[in-house]
C-alpha cells in the first residue's frame, strides 16, 4: 500500500514533482560545479602563475661570483665551473618530473660582436628532449613567457641569433640582417624585447655558444619553472633534520624547497635554490585564491541548500488538503511524515543523480572557457553531493512536513487552512 | 435580475487608504507567510550583495598582494647612463603615497685579494618596503656596514669580519651587518647605502625601480607621467611582473565572475520558487477581491505595489547584511576590511524589486483565466 501511495504520488503530480525536481537539480548541479572548481582552482592557478617565468635556479656546486651589470657579464670564463647538458633529461624523471613545467638552460659567453663586447648566452629555445620513451619540448619560449621577438625565434639546431633591442638599436641591425660574432657571420632571425638586462644580449641556440666557448655539453644555470605547493612550517625544516617518515611526507609533497632538493640530487654536482621573488610571493597568492574559493563555495552551498529547502518546503505546505484528507482517513502523523520523506528521497535521488552530472558538464565548461583545460570531479564526490542532497531536502521538508500534521484535517479539507 | 452597478465617485485619499490598509493586513494576517517570503527575499539580497562585493573589492585586494613581487616599473638613463640628478625627488612626488621608488647605483670593485665584486648603493629602508622576499639576516643601519649577497659573503668576508674595497685606487672598509638571499643575481653583490657608494665611488644611480599601485590604467598614468618629468632618461614597465599580474588576475577574476553569476542565479531561482509560492498561496484572497468587483487592473497593482514593497525592504536589509558577510570574509581571507561599495545598492535594490514582480505577475497570469468561483470552491 506504501508503495503504491508512493507510485501514485509520483504518476499524478508531475507537475509538482516536476518543479521540486528541477529545484533541487540545480541546487546539486551548482553545488558540483562550484566544489568542482574549488578543489581544482589550486592547480589550475598554480599553472597560471608560472607565467611569472622559471622559480628555480640550478647552478653549479663550486660556482663562481656572478659579475654582471646591466646584463654584461664581466666573468673570464676560465675559471668557472660547468653543469652537463647531458644530465637535463633527468629533470623530468625525477620523482616531481611531472610538476616540472619547463626549464631552459644558460650559458653566458662573451664575444665580440661587430668591434663590441656584448654578451651572447647560450640556451633552449623550443627544443625537443627525450626521456625514457617521452619527450618534452621546452626552452625560454615556456620558462619567459613575457619575451616577444620581432621576426622569429631561431630554430635550435641553427647557427642564427636573435639581438637584443637595446643593442640592436645601437649597432644599427633588425631581424634579418646579418652580424659578426666571434668572426663568423650569423643571421639575426629576430629582434628580442624582454624590458630586463636581456635587451642588452644576443641569445643564440646552446649548442652555438658551447661551440664559440670551445666547452661542448657545457651549462652555467638552468631555470626551472615548476608547480608547487604553498610553504608551510613542514617546508621550512631542514631535511637533514627529519626523521624518515616525516622526510618522505617533505619529500612527497611539491614544496619549492623538496623539488630543489631533488633537482640537486637528479644533476650531479650541482645546487639548486628558489628563486624567491618569483616562488615566495606565488604561495601567498595561492593561499589567498584557495581561501577565497572555499569561503565562495560555501556561499554557494548554502544558497543552494536555502533552494532546495524552499523549493521542497512550498512543494509540502501546497499539499495541506491532501495531508488532512490522509488524517482524516486515520493516518498517524508518523505514516505521513514516512511518505512525504520516502517522496522527497526519492525525488532527491533522482535529481541528484541528473545535478550532478548537470554540475560536472558546468564545471568542465568552466575549465575550458577560463583555464583551456578539464576540471574533473572526482568519483568519490558523487555519493557525497547524493547524501548531502538527500539530507538538505530531508530538512526543507521536515519542517514543512512538522508544520502541516500539525493542521487540524477538518480545517485543511474544508480549505481554509 | 440584476440592477448595473455602477462604480460610485469614491474620494480618491480614501481609495488609497484601503489600498495600503490591505497590503498592510496581508502582511500581518498572513504573518507567517508574508515573514517567510521577505526572509527569503533578505537572503537571497543579502547572498548578492556579499558576491556582488567581493567580486569588485578582491580585485583592489589581490593588486595589493601582487606588488609583493616588487617593481613594476624602472627608471633607467637613456644609452645605459646614469639617471638625472634629481630623478629621484621627481619620482616620489609622482608616485606620492600610492608606490615606491628605490634607487640602484653600480660598480666593480675589487677585493683585498683580488676578487672581482658588484657593489650596489641604495636605500635601505626602501629596498626592505619594495622587495618583501629579500631573505636578510639583518639589515645596515649605519654607515660603513654592507649587507653581502651570500655568494659575496664567500668571498669578500667569508669569516664575516670586516673587509676592504677599492674602486680604481680608492680603498674603504666595511663591516658585514648581514646577509641576503634571494636565488637572484643579489647574491653575488655588496650592498651598501647610497650615502656611503656615493662619497667612495662618485658614482650616480643607473636605474631607479618604481612598484606603481593601482590597475593597469593607472600603472600607465604614472609611466607617463614619468616619462614627460624626466625626457632624459627612459621608463620601461617591467613585462615579466606586469604580465604575470594581468594574466593570473584575469584569471581570478573570470572564477570569481563565474562563481558570482551562479551564486546570484541560485539565490534569484530559490526566491522565485518561494515568492511564486506565496502568491499561489493566497490566491483565494485575490479571487475574493475579484469576486467584490476589483478590476484586474487593480488587483495586478495591488500585487505589484506588494512585490515592490517586498523587494525594496528586503533589497536594504539584505544590503546590509551581505556587506557584513562580505567584510567578515575580507578580514577572514585577507586580514584587511572589504570596503562596501554603494555601487552594488542600485543591482541589488533593481534585481530584488524585478524578481518579486516577476515572481507575482507569473502566477497572476496563470490565474487569469480562472473563474473566481472555482477558487473560492476551494480548487
Amino acid at each position: 500500500m506504501f508503495l503504491r501511495l508512493l507510485y501514485e504520488s509520483f504518476r499524478r503530480q508531475k507537475r509538482r514533482k516536476l518543479l521540486a525536481g528541477l529545484a533541487i537539480m540545480l541546487g546539486v548541479t551548482v553545488a558540483t560545479a562550484m566544489i568542482a572548481v574549488a578543489t581544482n582552482i589550486g592547480d589550475k592557478m598554480s599553472r597560471e602563475l608560472r607565467s611569472y617565468g622559471a622559480n628555480l635556479v640550478v647552478t653549479p656546486e663550486q660556482d663562481t661570483l656572478d659579475l654582471q651589470i646591466g646584463g654584461v657579464e664581466l666573468n673570464p670564463p676560465s675559471d668557472t665551473a660547468y653543469l652537463s647538458e647531458a644530465d637535463l633529461p633527468k629533470i623530468k624523471t625525477m620523482f616531481w618530473g611531472n610538476n616540472i613545467v619547463a626549464f631552459a638552460p644558460m650559458l653566458p659567453v662573451n664575444v665580440n660582436a661587430q668591434g663590441e663586447n656584448v654578451t651572447m648566452v647560450g640556451t633552449y629555445f623550443a627544443k625537443k628532449i627525450s626521456f625514457g620513451n617521452d619527450s618534452v619540448t621546452t626552452g625560454v619560449i615556456e620558462t619567459d613567457p613575457w619575451w616577444r621577438v620581432d621576426g622569429s625565434w631561431p630554430s635550435d639546431d641553427s647557427s642564427d641569433v636573435l639581438l637584443g633591442e637595446t643593442l640592436a638599436r645601437r649597432l644599427g641591425k633588425k631581424a634579418g640582417d646579418e652580424i659578426e660574432v666571434a668572426r663568423q657571420m650569423h643571421r639575426i632571425s629576430g629582434i628580442l624585447s624582454t624590458s630586463g638586462t636581456e635587451d642588452d644580449q644576443i641569445f643564440a641556440p646552446l649548442s652555438l655558444a658551447q661551440q664559440i666557448l670551445g666547452k661542448p655539453g657545457a651549462v652555467r644555470r638552468i631555470y626551472v619553472s615548476a608547480l608547487t605547493k604553498p610553504e608551510d612550517a613542514l617546508a621550512l625544516r631542514d631535511p637533514k633534520s627529519m626523521g624518515p617518515e616525516l622526510f618522505d611526507r617533505w619529500y612527497c609533497s611539491p614544496y619549492v624547497q623538496s623539488i630543489a632538493y631533488q633537482l640537486q640530487e637528479a644533476i650531479p654536482h650541482s645546487h639548486a635554490e628558489q628563486i624567491r621573488q618569483v616562488a615566495q610571493n606565488e604561495g601567498t597568492i595561492l593561499s589567498h585564491i584557495n581561501g577565497l574559493m572555499l569561503l565562495v563555495t560555501l556561499a554557494a552551498l548554502f544558497a543552494a541548500a536555502l533552494a532546495v529547502s524552499a523549493a521542497m518546503a512550498t512543494a509540502i505546505f501546497e499539499r495541506r488538503t491532501e495531508i488532512g484528507l490522509m488524517k482524516a482517513l486515520g493516518a498517524g502523523n508518523i505514516s505521513v511524515a514516512v511518505l512525504f520523506l520516502s517522496e522527497a528521497a526519492l525525488l532527491a535521488l533522482i535529481a541528484g543523480t541528473l545535478g550532478f552530472a548537470g554540475g560536472s558538464l558546468l564545471a568542465a565548461e568552466i575549465g575550458h572557457a577560463i583555464f583551456n583545460s578539464n576540471i574533473t570531479v572526482a568519483p568519490v564526490l558523487f555519493p557525497i553531493i547524493l547524501a548531502i542532497a538527500v539530507i538538505v531536502t530531508f530538512a526543507g521538508s521536515a519542517a514543512a512536513i512538522h508544520r502541516a500534521v500539525k493542521f487540524d484535517p477538518v480545517y485543511a479539507l474544508r480549505g481554509a487552512a | 435580475m440584476s440592477s448595473p452597478t455602477t462604480p460610485l465617485r469614491r474620494d480618491p485619499s480614501k481609495r488609497t487608504s484601503m489600498f495600503l490598509r490591505m497590503m498592510w493586513r496581508a502582511a500581518v494576517l498572513r504573518r507567517g507567510r508574508a515573514a517567510s517570503a521577505l526572509l527569503a527575499m533578505v537572503v537571497a539580497a543579502a547572498t548578492a550583495t556579499a558576491m556582488l562585493n567581493l567580486y569588485v573589492d578582491v580585485q583592489a585586494k589581490m593588486r595589493r598582494e601582487f606588488r609583493n613581487y616588487g617593481a613594476n616599473i624602472v627608471v633607467v638613463g637613456k644609452n645605459g647612463g646614469a639617471v638625472p640628478r634629481d630623478a629621484q625627488a621627481k619620482v616620489d612626488s609622482i608616485i606620492a603615497g600610492h608606490g615606491q621608488a628605490v634607487p640602484f647605483a653600480y660598480v666593480v670593485a675589487t677585493t683585498s685579494d683580488g676578487h672581482s665584486v658588484v657593489v650596489a648603493g641604495t636605500d635601505f629602508s626602501a629596498v626592505r618596503n619594495l622587495d618583501h622576499w629579500w631573505s636578510v639576516t639583518s639589515w645596515p643601519q649605519a654607515s660603513g656596514q654592507a649587507l653581502l649577497g651570500q655568494r659575496a659573503a664567500t668571498v669578500a668576508s667569508p669569516d664575516g669580519k670586516a673587509f676592504d674595497l677599492t674602486f680604481h685606487g680608492k680603498t674603504v672598509h666595511f663591516t658585514p651587518a648581514g646577509t641576503v638571499q634571494t636565488g637572484a643575481a643579489e647574491d653575488s653583490r655588496i650592498y651598501i647605502s647610497l650615502n656611503d657608494f656615493e662619497n667612495w665611488t662618485g658614482v650616480q644611480p643607473s636605474t631607479i625601480e618604481v612598484a606603481a599601485y593601482g590597475t593597469t590604467q593607472q600603472i600607465g598614468v604614472v609611466m607617463t607621467k614619468l616619462s614627460q618629468a624626466m625626457p632624459e632618461a627612459e621608463v620601461r614597465p617591467i613585462r615579466q611582473i606586469v604580465e604575470g599580474e594581468a594574466h593570473v588576475l584575469g584569471k581570478t577574476r573570470s572564477t570569481l565572475l563565474a562563481s558570482t553569476a551562479l551564486i546570484i542565479l541560485t539565490a534569484a531561482l530559490c526566491l522565485l520558487a518561494t515568492l511564486i509560492g506565496w502568491v499561489y498561496d493566497r490566491r483565494r484572497d485575490f479571487a475574493i477581491m475579484k469576486a467584490l468587483g476589483a478590476s484586474e487592473r487593480l488587483i495586478r497593482g495591488f500585487v505589484a505595489a506588494e512585490a515592490a514593497a517586498l523587494g525594496s525592504i528586503g533589497a536594504f536589509a539584505g544590503y546590509g547584511i551581505g556587506i557584513a558577510v562580505a567584510a567578515w570574509i575580507g578580514r577572514v581571507n585577507f586580514n584587511a576590511p572589504v570596503v562596501p561599495r554603494w555601487s552594488v545598492l542600485p543591482p541589488i535594490f533593481v534585481g530584488a524589486v524585478l524578481v518579486a514582480l516577476i515572481a507575482s505577475v507569473a502566477p497572476m497570469f496563470l490565474l487569469r483565466k480562472v473563474q473566481p468561483a472555482n477558487i473560492l470552491r476551494g480548487e
